[in-house]
């Protein structure tokens, strides 16, 4: 009895004693509450036929009609695919390239070398999307673009290639650019991975003779498991979202079928035509979708005896 | 003679030099891989450099071709595009401060485990980076707020990232408590703990949020197209995409003279320009800040 008063008593304490630490939190749970949780009780207007004029709490509730609508469209199916297909060839083509280039980077002895390397590398992670959307529409045009132009110069090849302007080359386009934006950032954890490795292990492993091969077989990749495995889990945990920048700079309409995904799907509808409604209906859907992919990857990464992420 | 020697020099070169088969080969690919990060952006500038003609005949490669200026020219002769640098530069920098004090306000709190309640501000922190209201419920809060085309759309939705909280968070969990328990001692209080003590210590973690930040913001494009229409609020990523996608590179070399000639002069020179000159301020400070980057993405890696 006396403890629990006692504990009262010191928790009361301590609540006023924190007064200045509660002020200091005012300001970033109000931005949290005004732009992050009251959008989310926008989310009821998917349920509704919107009207601008009659406000979120007037238009009348349609339950599930603009998901139905919106799921029956034709652009709906090519974007949802899109996203997951793109996402997909992005996991596949740009997941092992950070950590091979890490590898190769750690085995560098020049430091002079791997350092030039490593701010090189990194530039493309520092630049906007449009720059490098600018650079890559530059690049890849069909007649002037410098590959094109330089393959026909070589008589390599009779026509451009058109990279961005035929289906299937612009997913190709879309996922190498994309690896090639990320493949030296992502380095950078495999790399602090590595260091963390215990030196003695690659000694022990050259002392029974392994050779290069065999040391990063054996050891690298095994130092570097748990990493990976995080790594990818979230990867796969993100495959309903698709940044809008990329696709909305690379795409173009000669190759909307191929191009266009949820969010680029989403602006269209939503913010260029005005259709709120069905557009916050697909974004919900999409956030709930990417809510449990992340859940089970968390799940998923538990179970495996790794770290969550939360 | 030579046979007694052979396998000593090689013992030497061993020692002396870094430079085995192995290494070179290593080096070379790893050389090829970085230069593909680099010469985009030589072949671009070359453009920008080079006469309509020779870019039409796609004789350029990574040096100008009939070497000209009037692209950039125009850039600079068009007062939109200049003060939309400085516009962009006075956004990012708004930005920048505001979002470092709401990080800073929340993060220091959140690592005091007498803080009662810190679990529930904790969660309500981390939830916004797993669910949001989506695109639209976003777009008509700033609408009914009032922003919507106004440079606070670009300034105030997005100013806390809770990413780089937890990364602040973690740095300052690092410093040991009896800094505080003594500065408390000594009469201070939390405001003067955190301006006084922590915020001095972490002057490196502070620099690479305030980089993050300010790089993030700089690029940004998807809120500036979202939410502002007039021309005058548009920031530079912006006008690089209308410039890009092919609807406003006539503008700038009409705004210049008015002359027909030089828009069609400019026609292929003026987009990589363009693109130039919006990379250049990145491209200046980018070898100085990089480490600092480096730095917050390994401290970001440790768990929330």
């Amino acid at each position: 009895m006396t403890v629990t008063a006692g504990s009262n008593k010191r928790r009361r304490r301590s609540w006023l004693q924190d007064w200045r630490l509660y002020v200091m939190l005012i300001l970033p749970i109000s931005f949290y509450l005004i732009f992050c949780y009251k959008p989310m009780a926008g989310i009821i207007i998917g349920f509704q036929d919107f009207n601008m004029f009659k406000g979120m709490w007037g238009s009348q509730w349609i339950g599930l009609e603009n998901f139905r609508f919106t799921m029956g469209m034709s652009d709906f199916s090519y974007a949802l695919l899109n996203t997951l297909w793109l996402n997909f060839l992005g996991l596949i083509c740009g997941f092992p390239v950070p950590i091979i280039l890490a590898i190769m980077l750690n085995e560098m002895r020049s430091i002079a070398v791997k350092k030039i390397s490593q701010t090189l590398l990194y530039l493309p992670h520092f630049l906007s999307w449009i720059i490098i959307g600018g650079m890559v529409l530059q690049i890849f045009s069909p007649s002037t673009g410098l590959i094109n132009s330089t393959l026909l110069r070589w008589g390599w090849i009779t026509t451009g290639i058109p990279f961005l302007t035929d289906g299937p080359h612009w997913q190709a386009t879309y996922t190498l650019v994309g690896v090639w934006q990320g493949m030296g950032w992502g380095t950078i954890l495999y790399l602090s991975a590595i260091t963390g490795i215990n030196m003695e292990l690659f000694e022990a492993a050259k002392i029974d003779g392994a050779n290069k091969m065999q040391q990063i077989w054996h050891v690298t990749l095994p130092g570097i498991r748990s990493t990976i495995v995080v790594l990818l889990i979230l990867n796969v945990g993100q495959m309903m979202n698709i940044s809008f920048d990329r696709p909305q700079i690379l795409g173009n309409p000669q190759v909307r079928k191929y191009c266009d995904v949820l969010s680029t799907f989403v602006y269209r509808t939503g913010i260029t035509n005005s259709q709120f409604a069905r557009a916050t209906a697909i974004g919900l859907f999409q956030s709930v979708v990417g809510l449990i992919l992340i859940s089970s990857a968390n799940f998923v990464s538990t179970k495996l005896g790794e770290e969550g992420i939360w | 003679m030579t046979r007694s020697e052979a396998p000593q020099t090689i013992k030497v070169s061993k020692e002396k030099s870094i430079w085995t088969g192995y290494q070179i080969v290593l080096t070379v690919i790893i050389v090829l891989i970085s230069l593909t990060c680099l010469l985009p952006f030589v072949n671009v500038a070359a453009n920008s450099l080079s006469s309509k003609s020779a870019i039409l005949a796609g004789k350029v490669t990574f040096w100008p071709v009939d070497l000209e200026l009037n692209a950039y020219k125009a850039i600079f002769a068009d007062p939109a595009m200049v003060r939309s640098l400085l516009y962009t530069v006075v956004i990012t920098v708004v930005y920048t401060a505001f979002s470092m004090v709401m990080t800073i306000l929340l993060a220091y709190p959140l690592t005091k485990k007498r803080l009662a309640g810190r679990r529930f501000f904790n969660t309500l922190a981390l939830f916004t980076m797993y669910f949001s209201g989506g695109t639209i419920p976003i777009y008509l809060n700033i609408k009914q707020l009032g922003f919507l085309d106004t440079p606070w759309a670009l300034i105030l939705p997005g100013m806390l990232s809770t990413y780089n909280m937890i990364i602040l968070k973690s740095f300052f969990s690092a410093l040991p408590g009896e800094l505080e328990e003594a500065a408390i001692i000594d009469g201070a209080n939390d405001f003067l703990v955190l301006l006084k003590i922590y915020l001095p210590l972490s002057m490196a973690s502070l620099a690479t949020l305030t980089l993050f930040y300010a790089v993030g913001k700089w690029n940004s494009f998807q809120d500036a197209l979202y939410y502002i229409q007039t021309k005058a609020y548009q920031p530079l990523q912006l006008k690089l995409y209308h410039i890009i996608k092919g609807s406003q590179a006539v503008d700038i070399a009409q705004m210049e003279g008015g002359t027909s000639t030089l828009a069609t002069e400019i026609s292929e020179s003026i987009q990589p320009a363009t693109i130039i000159f919006a990379t250049l301020p990145i491209l200046v400070v980018y070898p100085f800040v990089q480490r600092y980057f480096v730095k917050g993405v390994t401290i970001g890696a440790v768990k929330g």
